[in-house]
């Protein structure tokens, strides 16, 4: 789900979190829970993007770091690092993925009027992966497009990756139209 | 109770029986003089018609009761089993199945008649293929005077013999048997009347101590089988299902499997604790409630195992149907059947090998005419194989048809432009392409096959259950294509092991035995990567290469020897950690593209440890190796 000024008739509950020395925001419905730091069991030739695996009450959950995408610098985990565990619509289906976070700040409500569209010069990030900026606190707030970051995920890794990184040689098409 | 519980009841009482109907009547085509099969549809028949009766369904009842006289007569030696009777009664049992969905259905009575056609008329064929029987026993000394028996076996089926088999009746045990001595004898069958001097001109130079008889052809054999139907008493009781059955909703199974599964998980956290706190009066109660969960798992996976015969009736009928429709016969043969998989996956499996069986009878078996002309036998044999191999279970579906046309994929490929023109793929390549959604080759589509929706979807379903496929291919010879599935999707039996500081999960039941890393192995870069083990080469693969493990390997590294599709391979760890119960996870579409693991677990210190896939770790092992010969 991502958030839609326009089409919300009240104010929407988002979890503010630093991230790389931004404040950003998700919708508080996707959050599960925050977690303090566990052990994280590395995954082998996975992506940096999702480099892990952590257990979230018996359940083996994939821990994602956003920095990736949105090109932020990576710096070791503070004293108020937290992951967000989060329900996260992938193929189709929701997913539930845990999110490094600096820090997790506070459910707040935020005016969907003072919300705006990403201004298309001037952005820092991938302009795709953010879907809307707000204010908090004096702060700016980014919104990142949590469904477009993982969804684009998925389209670049066909699940067929080797450990090297070496692409597959064949390129797949639709299948073509009886 | 409402009326709608007992008619429940009745129908899947009845459709179950149904489906044993159909299986046993195409049993019956492959053999047709076994009295105990025929007794067993009659059986069938009967309590279908009773159960119909008593539940107030007089359409169904008065159907099968005309159903049920055909088969008395054939019980009686009255008429016989001929493929006709077969066509008949399935069309029968079609229309029962249909009566079961749709009360009243009509077209019953005209395929009461042809059955009342066919008893009157049942035509008394004399016995058509009459087989003359040899047996031959070579004198002792044979081998050690240098003869070659099985020369003696070629003359033979050049002649005309076939069905050619050893007796091996007076073997003795290992310990007595002197390698020069000759201790079997032959039989074999032939449907001419032969001479005995043409017989004996395959023994040119054997004469001396040869005992031979050649017996003439048993009238009506399987027809004196039939008229003199053993007694009652000495059968197998009624329904033949031994002890009591229970019918239990398939939900309930795997919400039982996810509580095991729990379960499991806990008791290894119980363990761990037990073992921090170190009282023996607690340590006592863990190691019971180790017993009682290892036997509840155990007891679970057996109530969800399903043997593959669960669905094999289905690919009978398929087969039957599809010479029908083509036009041509084929010979379906069944191996295996007894091989049990989780049910799920049993499940899961029919539609993939039904796309199978139809492309390897539309596509692979050529037409007679062909056939002979290739010197082939006419009649094309499409095969299922299963069996197990270590924690897998191997399915193969092989025609032996025309194989599969390189050129024609490859040129295919090119105009959809999934390859380029000028790309060199090996044959493991080109047979990969015949996978991609809405790849086919055919000239034409028909009704059965052609429209390339198939194979993407055997790839897929093969995918999801963490199996793999595999196409074989010689021209001329025909095609095979090998499943391999894991045994279960639920818990393994797991070999925990650690790679700097990480673990991992081996399934257990591929393990051969572990040594420890000879010395001269111990460093990264020492050239050959076989170990000797008694007397064998078996070559070995450091996981820590392949799994990118920082730091420095461990002082005393093992191997631990799994058994692969290529043989023994050694896998080297740095430390093993012990066998545990391991209730495999799925791992999210986020990870699900890395083909080196099967799922994940959760140990009982509640860290995460990665399950290998074993096929997979060797395969890639065995890329990398060619790439670094390669490079060097």
């Amino acid at each position: 789900m991502t958030i839609h000024p326009e089409d919300t008739d009240g104010n929407v509950d988002l979890v503010t979190f630093r991230l790389g020395g931004e404040i950003c925001a998700v919708p508080a419905s996707q959050l599960r829970e925050v977690l303090e730091p566990v052990a994280m069991m590395r995954v082998p030739g996975a992506a940096e993007f999702v480099a892990g695996l952590i257990n979230v009450r018996g359940t083996v959950v994939p821990l994602s770091d956003l920095r990736v995408p949105l090109g932020m610098p990576r710096e070791p985990a503070g004293e108020h690092a937290r992951i967000m565990v989060m329900d996260i619509p992938v193929s189709g289906q929701s997913c539930v993925v845990g999110i490094l976070a600096d820090a997790v700040h506070e459910v707040t409500r935020l005016d969907p009027e003072k919300c705006e569209q990403v201004p298309t010069v001037g952005a820092r990030w991938p302009q795709r992966f953010v879907s809307a900026v707000g204010r908090w606190k004096g702060d700016l707030v980014t919104l990142p497009d949590l469904a477009t970051i993982f969804e684009d995920f998925l389209d670049g890794f066909d699940g067929r990756t080797t450990l090297t990184g070496a692409r597959r040689a064949t390129k797949i098409q639709e299948p073509e139209r009886a | 109770m409402t009326d709608e519980e007992p008619n429940a009841i009745f129908r899947n009482e009845a459709e179950t029986l149904v489906e044993t109907l159909e299986e046993r009547l195409l049993r019956l085509e492959a053999t047709p003089g076994d009295a105990d099969l025929i007794d067993a549809v009659f059986r069938d028949l009967h309590t279908l018609k009773g159960s119909g009766a008593m539940f107030g369904r007089h359409d169904v009842a008065n159907f099968l009761h005309g159903f049920e006289t055909a088969f008395e007569a054939v019980r009686e030696g009255r008429a016989k089993v001929n493929e006709q009777l077969i066509a008949i009664s399935l069309a029968a049992k079609d229309h029962i199945a249909n009566l079961l969905s749709k009360p009243g259905a009509d077209g019953g009575d005209a395929i009461l008649n042809q059955l009342a056609v066919y008893l009157e008329g049942t035509p008394q064929t004399p016995q058509d293929s009459r087989l003359w029987h040899l047996t031959f026993k070579l004198a002792p000394d044979t081998l050690a005077l240098g003869g070659r028996p099985e020369a003696i076996i070629d003359d033979l089926r050049s002649l005309g013999f076939r069905d050619i088999r050893a007796l091996l009746g007076d073997v003795p045990p290992l310990s007595k048997i002197d390698p020069e001595r000759l201790y079997i004898s032959w039989e074999a069958w032939i449907d001419r009347d032969i001479g005995r001097d043409e017989i004996l001109t395959a023994f040119l130079f054997h004469e001396d101590g040869l005992e031979l008889t050649l017996a003439p052809p048993i009238e009506e054999a399987t027809a004196r089988d039939l008229e003199d139907p053993k007694p009652d008493s000495t059968r197998s009781p009624a329904n033949g299902r031994g002890g009591a059955l229970m019918r239990v909703p398939a939900e309930r199974l795997d919400e039982m499997m996810d509580r095991v599964g729990e379960l499991v998980i806990a008791e290894a956290r119980l363990r761990e604790a037990a073992a921090r706190i170190g009282e023996s009066g607690l340590s006592s109660i863990v190691e019971d409630i180790s017993r009682l969960t290892s036997g509840m798992r155990e007891t679970t996976m057996s109530v969800r195992m399903t043997p593959i015969s669960a669905i094999t009736g289905r690919f009978r009928r398929l087969a039957h149907d599809l010479a029908g429709k083509l036009g041509r016969h084929f010979d379906f043969v069944i191996e295996g059947e007894k091989t049990e998989l989780d049910k799920t996956v049993v499940e899961r499996l029919a539609e993939p090998l039904m796309h199978i069986i139809r492309n390897a009878a539309d596509h692979g078996l050529e037409d007679p005419s062909l056939r002979s002309a290739a010197g082939k036998p006419a009649t094309g044999t499409i095969r299922l194989e299963a069996r197990y191999a270590g924690a897998e279970v191997l399915i193969s579906l092989s025609d032996d048809g025309r194989g599969l046309d390189r050129e024609a994929i490859r040129m295919r490929a090119v105009e959809r432009g999934l390859i380029a023109s000028s790309a060199t793929l090996s044959d493991e390549e080109i047979f990969g392409l015949i996978f991609e959604p809405g790849f086919s080759t055919a000239a034409e589509v028909t009704d059965l096959s052609g429209r390339g929706v198939g194979m993407d979807v055997v790839r897929r379903t093969i995918d999801e259950l963490r199996g793999t496929v595999e196409v074989s291919s010689e021209p001329g010879y025909g095609t095979s294509v090998s499943l391999r599935l894991p045994l279960t999707l639920a818990i393994i039996d797991g070999l925990l092991v650690d790679l700097a500081g990480e673990r991992f999960v081996l399934p257990l039941a591929a393990v051969l035995e572990i040594v420890e890393l000879p010395a001269e192995h111990g460093h990264p870069t020492s050239r050959n990567a076989f170990l000797d083990i008694r007397d064998t080469l078996v070559p070995f693969l450091r996981l820590r290469d392949l799994l990118e493990s920082p730091g420095e390997p461990a002082p005393f590294q093992k191997v631990i020897v799994v058994s692969s599709a290529d043989g023994r391979v050694g896998l080297v760890v740095d430390r093993i950690i012990g066998s545990n119960q391991t209730v495999i996870k799925q791992l999210s579409p986020l990870h699900s593209g890395l083909k080196l693991f099967s799922g994940a677990t959760i140990l009982g210190d509640g860290g995460v440890a990665l399950i290998l896939d074993i096929p997979q770790l060797v395969h890639r092992g065995r890329c990398l190796a060619e790439r670094a010969q390669e490079a060097a």
